[in-house]
């Protein structure tokens, strides 16, 4: 693409671009952290993870007050009004995949001391890996420009709900073999629908990925895997 | 029934699909223009609805201002230009050799980039039109459409009571508001504005855009801006020339959310070099 006249210009845009990298960075990070303090129960990184998500919500702030004072000096419009909005709008999505790997974080703070099943773990990491790589490849799409791309995370999206599914199942099958395993296990559960919640925000930034590039909102019902939600869940009567 | 009236049913309903439910005021069929030798404008066609906003933008000696000028026939005031293609108003080419050119000029006003008031009083600046196109049998009918185009344009409340005053003493918002008013008086369809607002400060351009919102729910108005954002304020439809060529003409909101044509986006977002 051509570049601005106008060269500040130019430069504020790459600012954006290099602001909104960082945040997905540390995004990342933070998520990598969250989940392995949990799987090693250790509470350094865990309180080293909860500590990160500071940096991202300032990250967001000066984001946001970058766009502001660019719509107001430049009065943006067609592709760069769509960069600096779409941008806005994804460094919200990074805010609150920060926010919700921070609490995976601070169950495992919680949960620290307890010993957890292994075949609970392998799931979780699972899942995280598989939501791992949905965040790096639609940050990849969002740094390239690459539609294609943001739409295979939007239609992956569906796998994890349905790792969610087979983990929630699981963990009521725990819950109910044993109530002593109740608190470990709603910790369990809670962190794992966040990771699943960090899926759909992928799956939002993967949107306005396609919105940025092609000008069009995507319209078509994404494909949606996560039936916990509308489970009925009975106790066996002994 | 004969066949060729099937035909004629079927164009028909065709055109009533295809053109939006409204049918376009003005015109255009591969307009070109020279002026001498030089080509100014190229193979330009377009179809302008009326009551609404036309704007037209493009980089300065693109041709928005000579095509504007076609469509009242300003280019016949110089000897070079030399215009071909067709142009209609209402299905009336407006080239044909009987027409009046003066009629078609009180058809089609035009408001300049520099208000030019006539060194006469503000009543008389109004009412100059319509006395030489002979619309009124007397004083208060003459009275009536000075007040009524003085309201319409925005001005009445502030001159009213200095009708006398020249038009020059008024400030420089006020007297395009007075050219615009005087472009009412003879009742055109057509109201061609060529960069109404570039000599004019912010609160007067603001004045000056409130009222062009208002005229165009009556008036077919085609405007001329270097400024993109007026163009995005005041217009439902934009055309972008560049080179002599209309590039890409399309609802205003694709032309500056989503234009089709690379040239349109790099222009609007300022990237044109």
């Amino acid at each position: 693409m051509n570049e601005h006249i106008v060269k500040s210009y130019e430069d504020e845009l790459r600012l954006l671009d290099r602001r909104i990298a960082q945040m997905g960075g540390c995004a990342e990070k933070l998520l990598g952290q969250a989940l392995m303090s949990l799987e090693r129960r250790d509470p350094k990184l865990a309180e080293a993870a909860v500590a990160s998500d500071s940096t991202i919500d300032q990250l967001e702030r000066e984001l946001q007050d970058q766009v502001i004072v660019m719509i107001a000096k430049r009065q943006p419009i067609a592709n760069d009004l769509r960069h600096i909005m779409t941008v806005l709008k994804i460094a919200g999505d990074l805010e609150r995949i920060g926010d919700l790997a921070k609490n995976i974080a601070k169950r495992a703070l919680a949960i620290a001391g307890e010993s957890h099943p292994k075949p609970l773990i392998t799931g979780m990491r699972h899942m995280t890996e598989m939501v791992q790589a949905q965040l790096k490849n639609v940050l990849d799409s969002l740094a390239e420009r690459n539609v294609e791309k943001a739409l295979q995370v939007w239609n992956s999206d569906q796998q994890v709900d349905a790792m969610y599914n087979s983990l929630f199942r699981e963990l009521l099958t725990y819950m109910m073999e044993d109530p002593r395993n109740i608190g470990l296990c709603t910790h369990f559960l809670f962190g794992a629908k966040n990771i699943e919640r960090i899926g759909d925000h992928t799956t939002n930034i993967a949107e306005n990925v396609h919105y940025l590039v092609t000008g069009q909102a995507i319209t078509d019902d994404r494909p949606k895997g996560d039936s916990t939600s509308s489970t009925l869940i009975t106790v066996p009567q002994s | 029934m004969d066949l060729s009236a099937v035909e004629r049913i079927e164009s028909a309903r065709v055109a009533h699909i295809t053109s939006n439910a409204k049918p376009a005021k003005v015109l255009a069929r591969d307009v070109n223009v020279h002026y001498g030798d030089k080509h100014a404008l190229k193979d330009v066609n377009v179809e302008i609805p009326d009551r609404g906003v036309m704007a037209f933008i493009g980089p300065s000696g693109c041709g928005k201002s000579t095509f504007l000028r076609c469509i009242n026939r300003m280019n016949d005031t110089i000897s070079t230009c030399h215009v071909t293609g067709k142009i209609t108003i209402d299905n009336q080419d407006i080239y044909d050799p009987s027409l009046d050119v003066v009629q078609l000029r009180a058809r089609v006003g035009m408001v300049f980039q520099k208000p030019n008031p006539f060194p006469k009083s503000i009543y008389d600046n109004v009412a100059y039109g319509p006395s030489i196109h002979g619309l009124t049998a007397n004083k208060a009918e003459m009275d009536e459409i000075v007040q009524t185009s003085l309201e319409k344009a925005a001005l009445w409340n502030e001159v009213k009571d200095r009708l006398k005053d020249s038009g020059t003493s008024l400030s420089g918002g006020q007297q395009q508001r007075l050219c615009i008013a005087r472009a009412i008086a003879v009742n055109p369809d057509i109201i061609l504005m060529d960069e109404p607002c570039s000599a004019l400060d912010p609160i007067a351009t603001a004045k000056v855009e409130t009222l062009i919102d208002e005229l165009r729910t009556n008036y077919c108005i085609i405007i001329v801006t270097h400024s993109m954002q007026q163009a995005a304020r005041v217009s439902q439809r934009t055309a972008f020339f560049h080179l002599g060529t209309l590039v890409e003409e399309d609802s205003t909101q694709t032309i500056f959310s989503n234009p089709k044509d690379q040239r349109t986006q790099d222009y609007i977002t300022g990237r044109f070099g």
